[in-house]
């Protein structure tokens, strides 16, 4: 490619408007929320006010986002995601590579019904899962008619995860997808060729030579879990609230702006060290690609 | 002849589809042999190899290795090893990880893994690169990664697809002299698939030139140049002029017989002809004097330069003859004049009938 600088204008031209709006609408709002996890709401006149704030006045937003009740939240959520992302991943290998083996006139097809399930609003899709898991729902109704049950399948922690693989799962075969279509099939036979089992094989030549694909799997499925709230809410229940749900109730229903923001700002940290960890692999197994 | 180390016995490759890669091919090759499967791009010649290391499985037929029937033998298992067309050496692996990876998943045991690299790298000339990395490497030396990492498996058989494909022309000369060093020295079976049919000739000590999916003919490289079966092989390698010929007489040991360009004469050959055969002649047989040759025996022509293509040590001169165009090569042994001949010079062109060749398929 050329270099920028023999072309300015075209440069400033072309990378303009997403700049813009990147700086319009994330890292303006993000500033202000990061301005707000260090304020206080102001006392005017005698009551708090709704709009005014002491910038950066306090940590106490932080020493409270840091009580057992909300570190519990915060642990709930990270370690739902990582099971969740771990079952993506086991599910999805498997899927992307026969995807790859599949004739190449089926693959756009079988791409296709991979993201069908976009097609559909989510609130919509993970309303359709409460029917038909719930109680009165389509599975237990089944199972009624066999005399077992009524199961309670929803409301517990293994609903949030089964919710969550569901939701993320093409994010992960996505990327894997086009990982292993990329790889050259002659590193495999060679592998082969010298001895190994297709065991090994999978192990040290598969596996690490499509280790990019699988760490931004685990970054596209990973983090987005962290933060949800929608499926904890609905399939798992108030027990099973996450930090999302917390971020969520502070702004929307306890109107605690910068308390909301000191747990938002909670979970950017959490997932900046995992992207940390994520960069520092990465350059450990160097010589391959991220 | 002891037992080949390779029998390959009627073996067909169909893919889906019906299309017939290999066709009904066998071909036995014996121990130490520097063999070439050459052809076409799309005559089977790599899909013959891929059936040999077990990457493919033949439709029909048989494949032994060192007597044994290979039919279930899985790549892994096979006494073969393959330098990859795209040398496939790990990017994720030091050269030294590369070459010892077939080694280490065998369960090699390791101070005998680490003298057989070293060993390996040696002879590849790639000792003071062991701790790089492919990606900081040329083609050439990727391809002896490749090499070492086969060779050091200590297989009976070296299998190498197109091997100097990807190099250039100054690395190319010296890889070919390279890999029958190498050939000589670990004293391997090598089979080599190759386009080239320079490479062929020059590196194999016997050649199967295949087309569309068969054998045309398999025999050592000077057998093939001069006594190729086929239209086909002769035209395949080396340059030929074909020449269409009515057969007058059939004897014992000769034929006589009539070509429209170069017209009547007598010519060796145990074939059985019927009325008709194609006469071959090498651009080089064929001789261009500016006075007529005296010999009886010469077949002899007057002819018109039509075009003089100049390649330093030799010059390709087409020559037309009554119409006809006639491929000649001219030696440059005298630094002034070159082939000595201009476009739209009169000449004469002339042969002797012992060196053409009756082809009848």
């Amino acid at each position: 490619m050329d270099d920028w600088k023999d072309f300015r204008r075209v440069f400033w031209t072309l990378a303009s408007p997403g700049t813009v709006w990147m700086l319009v609408f994330f890292i303006i709002p993000m500033a202000f929320l990061f301005v707000l996890s260090f304020s206080s709401k102001a006392v005017v006149d005698g009551e708090t006010s709704t709009t005014a704030y002491n910038y950066f006045s306090t940590l106490g937003n932080y020493v409270a986002a840091g009580g057992e009740n909300y570190l519990i939240l915060l642990w709930r959520a990270i370690w739902t995601s990582a099971l969740a992302t771990a079952i993506c991943l086991a599910l999805a290998y498997p899927l992307a590579m026969a995807v790859c083996f599949a004739p190449a006139r089926w693959r756009p097809l079988l791409l296709l019904l991979l993201i069908l399930p976009f097609w559909i609003n989510l609130l919509i899709r993970t309303y359709a899962l409460y029917s038909i898991f719930r109680s009165t729902g389509v599975v237990n109704q089944t199972l009624g008619v066999l005399g077992l049950g009524p199961f309670e399948m929803l409301n517990n922690t293994t609903a949030v995860v089964m919710g969550l693989v569901y939701v993320y799962l093409p994010f992960m075969v996505l990327p894997l997808y086009s990982t292993i279509e990329k790889l050259d099939r002659s590193f495999l036979e060679a592998s082969l060729d010298l001895g190994a089992t297709q065991a090994t094989t999978f192990l040290r030549v598969t596996w690490p030579l499509t280790l990019p694909g699988i760490i931004t799997g685990i970054i596209l499925v990973f983090i987005p879990c962290l933060g949800t709230f929608l499926t904890s809410d609905i399939l798992g229940g108030p027990n099973n609230w996450n930090i999302g749900n917390a971020i969520q109730n502070q702004f929307l229903e306890a109107n605690n702006w910068p308390f909301g923001a000191a747990l938002s700002f909670i979970l950017v940290y959490a997932t900046s060290i995992a992207l940390l960890l994520q960069w520092l692999v990465a350059r450990r197994s160097k010589g391959v690609d991220a | 002849m002891s037992e080949p180390i390779i029998s390959i016995r009627n073996v067909t490759k169909e893919f889906s589809g019906g299309v017939k890669a290999v066709d009904n091919v066998s071909i036995d090759i014996e121990q130490n042999e520097f063999f070439a499967l050459l052809g076409p791009s799309g005559c089977g010649k790599t899909t013959l190899l891929r059936m040999i290391s077990g990457l493919e499985t033949p439709t029909s037929g048989q494949i032994f290795i060192g007597g044994e029937d290979m039919a279930f033998t899985p790549p892994n298992l096979r006494p073969t090893n393959m330098v990859f067309q795209s040398y496939a050496v790990f990017p994720h692996m030091t050269v030294e990880q590369n070459v010892a990876y077939g080694l280490k998943v065998t369960g090699v045991a390791p101070d005998e893994i680490k003298r057989r690299v070293a060993e390996a790298l040696e002879m590849v000339k790639l000792s003071h690169l062991a701790a790089r990395k492919p990606d900081q490497m040329s083609g050439g030396q990727r391809q002896r990664v490749a090499l070492a990492r086969a060779l050091v498996k200590r297989p009976k058989v070296l299998l190498l697809d197109e091997p100097l494909s990807a190099l250039d022309a100054k690395l190319r000369d010296d890889m070919r002299l390279e890999l029958t060093r190498l050939q000589e020295t670990v004293g391997i079976t090598f089979i080599i698939v190759t386009h080239d049919q320079d490479e062929a000739l020059s590196m194999a000590s016997r050649i199967a030139v295949m087309n569309k999916g068969g054998v045309a003919q398999i025999a050592t490289p000077a057998d093939l140049y001069e006594q190729p079966k086929t239209k086909f092989v002769a035209d395949f390698i080396g340059k030929v002029n074909l020449l269409d010929a009515a057969i007058l007489r059939q004897n014992t040991k000769t034929i006589s017989c009539n070509t429209k360009v170069l017209g009547k004469f007598d010519i060796d050959t145990d074939k059985t002809c019927g009325s008709e055969a194609t006469i071959a002649i090498r651009p080089e047989k064929l001789k261009l004097t500016v006075k007529k040759p005296i010999g009886a025996k010469l077949v002899c022509k007057p002819a018109i330069i039509k075009d003089v293509a100049y390649y330093g040590d030799t010059s390709h001169v087409i020559a037309d003859v009554d119409g006809v165009m006639l491929e000649v090569n001219v030696q440059n042994d005298s630094r002034t004049g070159g082939a000595g001949v201009e476009r739209g010079q009169k000449i004469f062109v002339s042969f002797n009938p012992h060196d053409a060749l009756v082809l009848t398929e």
